[in-house]
């Protein structure tokens, strides 16, 4: 018994495959979707992976939320699927309003590509329970435009609901507010964040460590056993 | 103005052409009307002046490259050879792979960010040309001084135009290197490499045949970027009175790239095209008289179908137009629907603009009247071929004579400490992490090794584990001194870093970086570096596939280093098998690899510490470097070094440091007898490296070496969290650490 997690491919999205493949190698069945089709192919979760989705040329994710893929993933997620936005993703949820803030370039204006430590702050989202609350983790950071903003009654309120799911640690890599590197919904269906858990699935490849595996496990867990 | 037909060119013999103009000699000239039997139509003159320019034609530098074909070893990896986009390797498994350098110089040092985007984009598209998928990108770079006020403007213009471009189109940036020297201070070479891996079924090449069959134009609309690009910019010298060329440089757009090279491999995958060429260097003037030329050689274009983005421009400067983004497809016309739903599919513009005829001649059509009408192979294959004089330079005698050797050398401990901190913290040996964080090493998340590794590796298939690997150098010092050597220590340290990483050499690609051919003396360096490297490839078995040529690398009288960067390209059938440079083990065993001799010339110490360039460079034993290749390569297939080093630019000294910061851990090393420790520390001889054993693995791997007749000699331990070398001094991991990270973000950033 698995389930099947989705993973759109916008024009310009760049770690579809990853993404994909992180899905397989934690047990799923991984299967493309294509930013014209509204059909989610009868997906349990969606992963809106990383890249430069049109380019970003408006905004980062800016157009993509307007592709007819998108408005089933509103849908959908809205009536509690889990959707995970990694980079690029992140900044189409946040687009979409389907998470809060906005994402700026980051504050010394270059990209930026990383290991990059992370703190798991809410385990108990859809896609973070295989972390443990507090679980420092390391996964690849790199964008451009990084830096996450709210304003401050948005950050207050993400802080007192124990939303802020991931925080930087060590070093902020783009001036986000208050270290944020990704953010749930008030459900914990919908998670968002910049470094990329889909570059740390194996041993060998990237940082070489494998702590971005648990998103992938922690979504396959929570659909088998639903 | 009127347009210039076939017509009216062959009415008017005597009207007058801006052939000077577009950097056609007047020989040139008069060869193009004897070519042609009348003078050439204005769109003819731009075609040929733009592939008759040194970049497009290789005419002063093709006497020599000839040697690259003659001398190639026998080596059952080849595929495809020299004069096609690309060389192509077998990998084994049924992958084959391409790859190739090419140098977007001059445009770069006009426009840094666009400059270096459009670098990348162009070699990008010459590996996707090839049938390949391209899977990973390096730059080799360099600049003027690290701390001139310049540097400051391109540095950091390259340096995002490349992470802009590349980043956007999911391509993991794995190696390359940067190098700081004032001799590059006009001149910054900004070289970009691709890897493409296919199957072996899917080599495409770029050719037109079958008539009927239909020319296809696809991806961005043509504008008036980079008209002239080619040959206006890179085949002639910068002089400070001529006007700004800035609108000469293309201007990149990395989306569109990313679509066309999506939508050109799921074109592949269908098996729809018969012939394909990328535009680059002299647009549609190239890619048609290229694609008809190495064809059956008929072709008949329209040219008012092409897809605009300036509805003004001529049909001379649609010819002549650089803008990127664009490939041009030789398709049969049961597919041509098929090929068109597909770029549909992707969003990529695409229009059949013309059809392969019978015949052998080129004809283009502007609103039905004809504007061109050659044969294709004398623009494209048969340009002008010119046997430059060359002379050595009557200044080399003096330049080796001013042996490095006598340099003052540091007399004790205290100086010794002094000097390797200045040696790691200066711009050439400090952390260049500053500038190659601005790429992405993990898109495609195949990435075994990337930067500061040795060379950059790529897993090609996730079922068996097989690999790339690839390392690019190039050290200007050491072929200044001595062109042929240089060349060959080039060769020698790229193909060192592969064996180094675990992956065994297979072909190497080049980019060859001069000043001008019409100087004897850069001719003499050119002639001697590429004898150098066709003598060296021969040698270690590793044949050239291709690479670019840059010539006019200077600026008024002074040129640049002679630079020849040599890409060596390696296959390791289980990239589990890797090796990385970090000591990351406590307690296992430094092994100094080769011989060590008093070699100064060209080292980074005599220029860090005397500012200091003479004598000869270190001698070249290549056999001894295919031998430290094997042990190297067999160690890591049998687990019996966990890291390896290569020893280049700044000796033992530096590349200890590295690999301990790299690992996080410290080293105790004693300086073996019969050395002493500055020349233990910082001799730049070639053929070495530097290795951690497990102590379970001591025995065996040091029976290999004695046993292969490789001189291993056990220097130290990996321990502590200082590089310690007894009885002479102690650097905390911390006092370097911040030594070598501090400088380039203190200068740059």
């Amino acid at each position: 018994m698995t389930a099947r997690i989705g993973v759109v491919t916008f024009p310009g999205t760049l770690d579809d495959q990853d993404a994909l493949r992180a899905a397989r190698l934690a047990g799923a069945e991984a299967v493309s979707l294509w930013h014209r089709d509204k059909d989610l192919k009868q997906v349990d979760a969606v992963v809106l992976a990383g890249g430069f989705s049109y380019g970003d040329y408006l905004r980062a994710g800016a157009i993509s939320r307007f592709s007819p893929v998108m408005e089933s993933v509103i849908e959908q997620a809205r009536a509690g699927m889990p959707v995970l936005g990694i980079c690029n993703g992140f900044q189409i949820l946040t687009e979409a309003h389907l998470l809060p803030g906005a994402m700026l370039r980051n504050n010394h204006l270059h990209f930026i590509c990383r290991d990059q430590k992370l703190r798991v702050e809410n385990a108990e989202t859809a896609w973070t329970s295989d972390y443990s609350a507090g679980q420092e983790i390391e996964v690849p950071l790199k964008n451009m435009d990084g830096r996450y903003v709210a304003d401050e009654r948005t950050l207050d309120e993400l802080e007192a609901e124990g939303r802020v799911a991931f925080r930087y640690l060590d070093m902020n890599p783009n001036g986000s507010l208050r270290d944020i590197a990704g953010i749930t919904n008030a459900a914990g269906n919908v998670v968002g964040l910049m470094p990329h858990p889909e570059h740390a699935v194996e041993p060998l490849i990237g940082t070489g460590k494998t702590d971005g595996l648990g998103f992938f496990t922690s979504i396959l867990k929570k659909l088998v056993n639903a | 103005m009127s347009l210039d037909t076939v017509k009216h060119a062959s009415e008017t013999p005597d009207s007058e052409q801006p052939w000077k103009e577009l950097g056609l000699k007047e020989d040139e000239y008069a060869r193009i009307r004897e070519i042609l039997g009348r003078r050439p139509t204005g769109a003819e003159l731009a075609m040929y002046s733009v592939m008759w320019s040194e970049h497009c034609s290789y005419k002063s530098s093709k006497v020599h490259l000839k040697q690259f074909g003659e001398k190639t070893p026998e080596n059952d990896a080849m595929l495809v050879g020299i004069g096609e986009n690309a060389g192509v390797v077998d990998v084994g498994q049924g992958y084959a792979v391409t790859f190739k350098v090419e140098s977007h110089n001059h445009p770069s040092y006009i426009e840094p960010y666009q400059g270096a985007a459009t670098g990348v984009g162009g070699i990008v598209r010459d590996i996707l040309a090839m049938g390949a998928r391209p899977v990973a990108v390096v730059d080799p770079l360099r600049f003027g001084a690290a701390d001139h006020p310049d540097t400051k403007r391109v540095l950091p213009g390259v340096v995002a135009g490349i992470g802009g471009y590349g980043n956007c189109l999911g391509l993991p940036n794995i190696g390359g290197e940067v190098v700081f020297d004032s001799c590059y201070q006009g001149n910054p070479l900004v070289n970009a490499g691709c890897i493409g891996v296919m199957k072996h079924e899917d080599i495409h090449l770029a050719k037109a045949s079958g008539p009927g069959n239909k020319v296809i134009l696809y991806g961005a609309r043509t504008g008036g970027d980079g008209i002239g690009g080619v040959s206006v910019l890179a085949s002639e010298t910068f002089d400070d009175t001529k006007p700004t060329k800035r609108p000469a440089v293309q201007v990149g757009d990395p989306f569109q790239e990313k679509l066309l090279i999506e939508c050109t491999l799921e074109i592949f995958k269908e098996k729809l095209v018969a012939g394909i060429q990328d535009l680059g260097g002299a647009g549609l003037s190239c890619a048609t008289s290229e694609l008809a030329s190495a064809g059956s050689g008929g072709m008949r274009v329209d040219l008012e179908r092409v897809h605009l983005r300036d509805a003004t421009l001529s049909p001379e400067e649609i010819l002549m137009s650089e803008s990127q983004e664009r490939m041009c497809a030789i398709v049969e016309p049961q597919h041509v629907d098929r090929f068109l739903e597909i770029c549909e599919k992707w969003d990529v513009i695409a229009v059949v603009i013309g059809e392969v005829t019978e015949g052998e001649r080129l004809e283009i059509f502007w609103h039905g009247e004809q504007i061109v009408d050659v044969p294709p192979r004398s623009v494209a294959h048969e340009g002008p071929t010119y046997h430059r004089p060359f002379a050595r330079p009557d200044w080399q005698d003096a330049l080796q004579a001013d042996d490095a050797g006598k340099l003052p050398r540091p007399q004790d401990g205290a100086e010794l400490k002094d000097q390797v901190l200045r040696l790691v913290s200066s711009p050439n040996q400090a952390s260049k992490s500053w500038i190659t964080d601005q790429y992405d090493r993990f898109v495609q998340g195949n990435t075994v090794l990337a930067q500061p590794e040795d060379a950059g590796m790529v897993r090609i298939d996730e079922e068996t584990n097989l690999g790339v690997a690839m390392a690019t150098d190039g050290n200007g010092r050491y072929a200044k001194l001595d062109p042929y050597t240089g060349a060959q220590l080039a060769l020698a340290e790229a193909y060192r870093n592969v064996a180094a990483s675990g992956a065994k050499p297979l072909a190497i690609s080049d980019c060859l970086n001069f000043g001008s051919p019409e100087d004897p003396a850069v001719m003499w360096q050119f002639a001697e570096a590429t004898r150098g490297l066709a003598d060296g490839c021969l040698q270690l078995g590793t044949p050239v596939t291709g690479g670019n040529v840059s010539l006019y690398n200077q600026t008024g009288e002074v040129a640049i280093h002679p630079t020849p960067v040599v890409a060596v390209l390696g296959v390791i059938d289980d990239v589990n098998r890797r090796t990385p440079i970090a000591f990351a083990e406590e307690g296992q065993l430094l092994y100094l690899l080769g011989d060590t001799k008093e070699e100064f010339g060209g080292s980074a110490w005599s220029e860090v510490i005397h500012q200091h360039l003479g004598g000869m460079p270190p001698a070249v034993d290549l056999d001894r470097e295919k031998l430290l290749g094997e042990i190297l390569i067999s160690a890591s297939r049998d687990g019996m070094i966990d890291a390896a080093h290569d020893l280049s630019d700044g000796g033992l000294v530096q590349a200890v440091v590295e690999s301990c910061l790299r690992g996080g851990n410290g080293a105790r090393l004693v300086v073996p007898e019969g050395l002493d420790a500055f020349t233990f520390l910082f001799s730049e001889s070639a053929g070495r490296a530097v290795v951690a054993v497990p102590r379970s693995e001591e025995l065996r791997f040091t029976d290999m070496c004695g046993a292969r007749g490789l001189p291993a000699t056990r220097i130290g331990v990996v321990d502590g969290d200082a590089v310690d070398v007894q009885g002479e001094f102690a650097l905390s991991l911390e006092e370097l650490r911040t030594a070598h990270e501090a400088t380039i973000p203190g200068l740059l950033a």
